[in-house]
């Protein structure tokens, strides 16, 4: 399992890096959002990779570590907000410099 | 020591929450809320400072959670010095927007007030993951004052300040969950423990995440490969928040002190001083650059962002020294170098409006009306920035200049340091020359300078300065004890992990 979930991490960040570099706003938008994706599971993946294992101690012997999952908690509300920010932000660059274009010279897309 | 040490971060975001409930037109309301917050912050920022003074360190337990299970809020000299210079740079551009600039946007004084809430909790917080956090509300807040006035310059330059940015708050999560998975903790002196006792199998995954935190750390200080936002958000924002955000390089500056000196200090076993020997070259070479930029800027505004960054490479290179009196050096300068170009950032919104279509471009243009006060004004920051005598920023350098030993450090210190001052005196007597003598005919019809802004600008690059050099001796005092506590973590992983002076924070218990 843990092979599973660090390839697809991985995939994850690799087509989130590759978005990013693609200067172009939605493209870019679509980018941080796998990578935020890819950061929260990761961030999830640290507290170690248990099944049916609950988080809240005291109901079972074992159980698995609660911190990885409130701060991905956190990290998913940031991201959230972050990312509805740059999606407006995007469009109204789009609109003001009449260019979808990160640096907005780029013109529109042929 | 009570509940004191949670104020900074309170007294901000209670005034930001009133603000958003005030009616739209109530400016008046409005202001006198915003500088009432800023100006209770002082004295509570010299309170705290004052407390700090005996060498005591002050925990504060969320929730009366102690440390390593909770998080705590640490008040340490460096903290205190930190939100003394945000209280101090604050006010004076709170009073400058107060004077008109704030009529462009409704929520300018909310969004001032989350800014300096996140800046507060920055310096505060002893737990990685609530930096994050801290960050993130600081970050959120200074993505809307950067476009506050509107515009396309701002949108394009918000732009790539915002996806820089979270790109960075992407990289700091992976780090934060490396150093999690590897250590099983986040408090940062329980790290600071953990790291030192960490086997040679985890140094490695340890080393990536030290790296990778250095690297976020270093896109917010703006460090050489990393700094190329700065310049065009710092000139597209209006003065009153480009001074403001003269305070975010020196957070990521603020961060990198702590993290490796606290958890990569000289006590981490294998990763000790590990950022060192990143931050020494990159540091020179920002300064160089910052340098060149100077000298090519076209306008006043990229004159200071450049300045800036020569600023910032100065402090990382005195951090990379990584000894007592470089240290007490860079903190020193740090306090001087913020106010200083807050204050010219200033000057520049100022000059722009009385040049009428030249703005603060070096070109030539109609004289403007009060030259010889806005002159004088601009005279003695640029002595100030340039670092010569008789202003603290001289101090600042000879001290750093003074702390390095002959050798190879000091060939290449020395050289580009002193290079870089050259440069930046003559990038500020060519704009000044520019600016203020070779006139155009004809006149520029605007509205008197007004006397509050420019009692704005003197606040922070005349009294601050001079403040500076008339009581050195007990400033140096300050920060000499400020170096000597952060070279020795032990003080401070013992206080917030030992639960001396730990306050409850729930009441009577």
């Amino acid at each position: 399992m843990a092979l599973l979930v660090a390839i697809i991490i991985g995939i994850m960040v690799a087509c989130g890096v590759y978005l990013l570099l693609r200067a172009r706003t939605f493209p870019v938008v679509m980018g941080l959002i796998m990578l935020s994706y890819a950061v929260n599971l990761f961030i999830f993946a640290m507290g170690r990779l248990h099944a049916e294992v609950p988080a809240v101690a005291g109901l079972a012997g074992d159980t698995s570590d609660p911190v990885p999952q409130a701060l991905v908690l956190t990290a998913i509300v940031i991201g959230f907000a972050m990312t509805a920010f740059a999606v407006t932000l995007a469009l109204r660059a789009s609109s003001e410099l009449d260019s979808d274009h990160v640096d907005g010279d780029g013109g529109r897309q042929p | 020591m009570s509940h004191w040490i949670i104020l900074p971060i309170v007294l901000p975001l209670l005034a930001g929450l009133l603000l958003l409930l005030a009616p739209a037109d109530a400016l008046k309301l409005k202001r006198l809320l915003s500088l009432t917050s800023a100006l209770l912050l002082l004295p509570l920022a010299a309170g705290l400072l004052m407390q700090t003074t005996d060498g005591s360190i002050g925990v504060y337990a969320l929730g009366n959670w102690t440390a390593p299970f909770g998080i705590v809020l640490v008040l340490d000299r460096l903290a205190a010095m930190m939100l003394l210079l945000t209280a101090v740079l604050a006010l004076p551009a709170l009073w400058y927007t107060a004077r008109g600039e704030d009529q462009r946007g409704r929520h300018f004084h909310a969004l001032f007030q989350f800014q300096l809430m996140g800046l507060n909790g920055a310096f505060l917080t002893g737990d990685l993951f609530n930096l994050f956090v801290f960050f993130e509300v600081l970050l959120i807040a200074s993505y809307a004052l950067l476009l506050h006035g509107g515009g396309v310059e701002r949108c394009r330059a918000g732009l790539h300040y915002v996806l820089l940015n979270l790109a960075g708050s992407s990289l700091f999560l992976i780090a934060v969950g490396v150093l999690y998975g590897v250590t099983g903790t986040l408090n940062m002196a329980d790290l600071a423990q953990r790291v030192a006792a960490a086997g040679s199998s985890e140094a490695g995954l340890l080393h990536a995440a030290a790296l990778l935190l250095l690297l976020v750390f270093a896109l917010k200080a703006a460090l050489l490969p990393l700094y190329f936002w700065l310049p065009s958000a710092y000139s597209a924002a209006v003065a009153p928040v480009a001074a403001l955000f003269a305070i975010m390089t020196k957070v990521g500056v603020y961060a990198i002190l702590r993290v490796y000196t606290l958890i990569f200090g000289s006590g981490a076993g294998e990763l000790a001083n590990l950022a060192g020997d990143w931050l020494w070259p990159a540091a020179l070479a920002t300064l160089a650059m910052g340098a060149v930029g100077a000298l090519a800027a076209r306008h006043l505004r990229q004159l200071v962002s450049y300045l800036m960054l020569v600023s910032v490479g100065t402090l990382l290179a005195g951090v990379a020294l990584n000894s007592a009196s470089a240290l007490s050096a860079v903190l020193y300068y740090q306090f001087h170098t913020t106010l200083v170009s807050g204050g010219l950032f200033l000057l520049a919104g100022i000059i722009r409006r009385h040049r009428g279509e030249a703005g603060d471009r070096f070109t030539a243009a109609p004289a403007m009306l009060q030259r010889t006060p806005l002159g004088v004004l601009f005279f003695i920051g640029a002595v100030g920035a340039a670092g010569l005598p008789p202003l603290s920023g001289f101090l600042g350098k000879f001290v750093l200049l003074s702390s390095v030993y002959p050798g190879l450090q000091q060939a290449w210190l020395w050289s580009v340091v002193l290079g870089g001052s050259v440069v930046a005196v003559l990038a500020l007597s060519r704009a000044g020359s520019r600016l203020f003598w070779r006139t155009a005919e004809g006149t520029v019809a605007a509205a008197p300078v007004d006397r509050g802004q420019l009692a704005a600008v003197a606040l922070l690059v005349v009294v601050g300065p001079v403040l500076m050099v008339v009581f050195a001796a007990p400033v140096f005092d300050f920060v000499d004890a400020t170096a000597g506590q952060l070279l020795l973590p032990s003080g401070y992983i013992d206080t917030v992990l030992g639960g001396a002076g730990v306050v409850p924070a729930g009441g009577a218990q």
